[in-house]
């Protein structure tokens, strides 16, 4: 089979995976709809609960966390590379510290504002992730040559410890309601209400997959060593910068949409290598497709299993995936 | 003859005001030239290599690759020409040796272009040319030492364009280099040997042209037709093996007298390291103080 041939065949399977949970996924819930029925346009609108429920109350739900799942897992692909390291996650950088940083000011200082329909503590925490990938980024290329990973890697090490700590700062200043409000939004929740939220953190999301796209083949090479994919025409300095500012920029923005969900990053991406291999132009795609369908599923689980009671997504992702991890460490070793 | 790699008077830092790691070195590699580079450890072999692929540029001076500059071409460009061979490959993530060796036809593709049927034609020559066909699909990691270091060469060749696995010599479209950093370094005897063996094939019967930085002199002696020994980033002698490779030099290389005698056995010549030379040179922090 030629390499085009191989990768087109894997990506197309993992789509079908991810759009096929993307569309069953809306219609389980605490009321059975029929999908036949909510895609019946004979019936008028107002009259069709199915369409309304489908379409309203559980799709964006559904497409934040498909949203979601494959920036998260795209992003610690392109970070795992990156930083040479497979324990690497979107989160390594410090870009979900300072976006939580960024949510907790927002609730503490009870900024209301609404921006195209985006509530403050959205807005907050990509502003966060934003200041966080600009310290991060330069620290790490203050040393006039390139990009130094270790740098990166031991800045943004550092920085989600601090931010972590005036997270907690501020936290024990404020008053009860409101850090029982930040501790439920760093739980991570995927409850959009509407599709604004969705189609705000879209272009960000987009633009990011582009460069995303771009570096497929970059990525092998800086998987197998700097110096050697430089003597391979890789522009490196210029290579990771990309990287780097696309993976935080969709990180930011997925962020903000759905709270830092933790694991996502980690287990899809390495899920798939054990499936695919390593060649990024698989491992890429199928990752953000998997993670779509993964953190989708997680979700349906989530708002299901104690129902009525709604579970953290994010605790759902831990405990699903911290298990799930530890034995793949301990089945491969 | 022309020069087809060609080094003039560069010098290079690697930080401002940091020591001179080459200084003012003129390197000339001929079209189908096997070279060897010798030196003790921080002599600036490494760096020079750097330079001659283009991944660092020079601080002064230029290199030229044929009548061009070489920081006139884009990476790509470049690296279509010149190929390195690092000393050691660390995997981040797990390969086949076939995926690494179609790594090599990345400055040959566009950005979302993927590999042909002439590039993977191309990759199953190299990996032919340095005997490791049978590996191909295995995974890299899983490999010795001595395979990964002949798929890392095959993923050099297959960088050049040179994957003719006839004794015929290819004509590559272009003229092109394989610049190697310590191919042998970490390989037991008789890796060394198989490799060394291989650069000589790949040089005699495919006109590879080479430059193979090393600390086995014996390796060089018995493959590299011309010398350059290098020391504190200054180039102590350069020439055809025989003139260069002298007790004299071995001494004033690394401070070690050598018995230096043709081998009848295999014809080429063999340095003995007799005793540390007298100390009329002290090394301290890198610097010799006379």
């Amino acid at each position: 089979m030629s390499i085009r041939r191989r990768i087109v065949t894997v990506v197309a399977a993992f789509a079908a995976f991810a759009i096929a949970v993307m569309i069953w996924a809306p219609t389980v819930g605490s009321t059975p709809i029929s999908l036949a029925r909510a895609f019946d346009r004979s019936i008028p609108w107002d009259d069709n609960v199915d369409a309304q429920i489908f379409f309203v109350a559980r799709l964006p739900r559904v497409l934040a966390g498909g949203l979601v799942g494959a920036t998260l897992a795209a992003a610690g692909v392109v970070l795992q590379a990156l930083l040479r390291n497979p324990l690497a996650t979107p989160f390594t950088l410090g870009v979900s510290a300072g976006a939580s940083l960024g949510a907790m000011l927002a609730v503490t200082m009870r900024l209301e504002m609404t921006v195209l329909g985006i509530t403050s503590i959205p807005l907050a925490s990509f502003a966060g992730s934003l200041v966080a990938t600009a310290i991060v980024y330069a620290l790490a290329s203050s040393q006039r040559r390139g990009l130094s990973t270790n740098v990166l890697l031991l800045a943004g090490v550092t920085l989600n410890a601090f931010f972590s700590a005036l997270i907690l700062f501020v936290q024990y200043l404020a008053d009860f309601a409101e850090a029982l409000r930040a501790i439920r939004w760093m739980m991570g929740g995927l409850d959009v209400a509407s599709y604004f939220p969705i189609i705000a953190a879209l272009p960000f999301v987009l633009i990011s997959f582009v460069a995303f796209a771009m570096m497929t083949r970059t990525l092998n090479l800086l998987s197998v060593g700097t110096e050697a994919a430089a003597a391979r025409g890789v522009e490196i300095v210029r290579a990771q910068r990309l990287a780097f500012m696309s993976a935080s920029l969709a990180t930011g923005a997925a962020v903000s949409l759905g709270g830092p969900i933790g694991f996502i990053g980690i287990i899809v991406p390495h899920l798939v290598r054990l499936i695919v291999g390593s060649d990024h132009r698989i491992v890429l795609p199928a990752s953000a497709l998997f993670g779509a369908a993964f953190l989708v599923l997680c979700d349906l689980a989530a708002r299901t299993l104690m129902s009525p009671i709604e579970i953290p997504v994010g605790v759902v992702t831990a405990l699903i995936g911290g298990p799930f991890f530890l034995w793949l460490l301990v089945k491969r070793s | 003859m022309c020069a087809l790699l060609w080094a003039d008077n560069v010098s290079f830092r690697y930080a401002a005001g940091a020591p001179l790691v080459v200084d003012g070195v003129t390197v000339r590699l001929t079209d189908g030239a096997l070279a060897g580079i010798l030196g003790p450890n921080g002599s600036g072999k490494t760096t020079l290599l750097r330079l001659l692929s283009g991944t660092r540029r020079p601080t002064s001076g230029r290199v030229l690759l044929g009548e061009r500059p070489l920081d006139q071409l884009s990476r790509r460009e470049a690296a279509r020409q010149i190929a390195v061979v690092p000393q050691e490959t660390e995997l981040a993530f797990e390969y086949r040796a076939i995926e690494i060796v179609l790594m090599g036809r990345h400055p040959h593709l566009g950005v979302f272009t993927v590999e042909g049927p002439d590039d993977i034609r191309i990759a199953q020559e190299a990996l032919a040319a340095t005997g490791t066909s049978h590996v191909a699909e295995r995974m890299f990691h899983e490999l010795s030492g001595g395979e990964k270091q002949r798929v890392v060469i095959a993923a050099a060749l297959a960088q050049i364009g040179h994957g003719n696995s006839s004794s015929v010599p290819a004509v590559p479209s272009v003229p092109s280099v394989a610049l190697l950093d310590e191919p042998t370094a970490s390989l037991d005897l008789g890796y060394q040997l198989e490799i060394s063996s291989l650069l000589l094939r790949l040089n005699q019967e495919q006109g590879v042209t080479m430059a193979i930085s090393t600390h086995d002199l014996n390796l060089a002696a018995s493959i590299c037709r011309e010398l350059i020994l290098m020391r504190d980033g200054r180039v102590l002698a350069a020439g055809p093996t025989a003139d260069v490779l002298t007790p004299d030099n071995v001494r004033r290389l690394y401070d070690v007298e050598a018995d230096v005698q043709i081998n009848s056995e295999t014809g080429h010549m063999t340095v003995v390291p007799v005793r540390l030379a007298a100390p009329k040179r002290i090394r301290e922090g890198g610097r010799i103080l006379k």
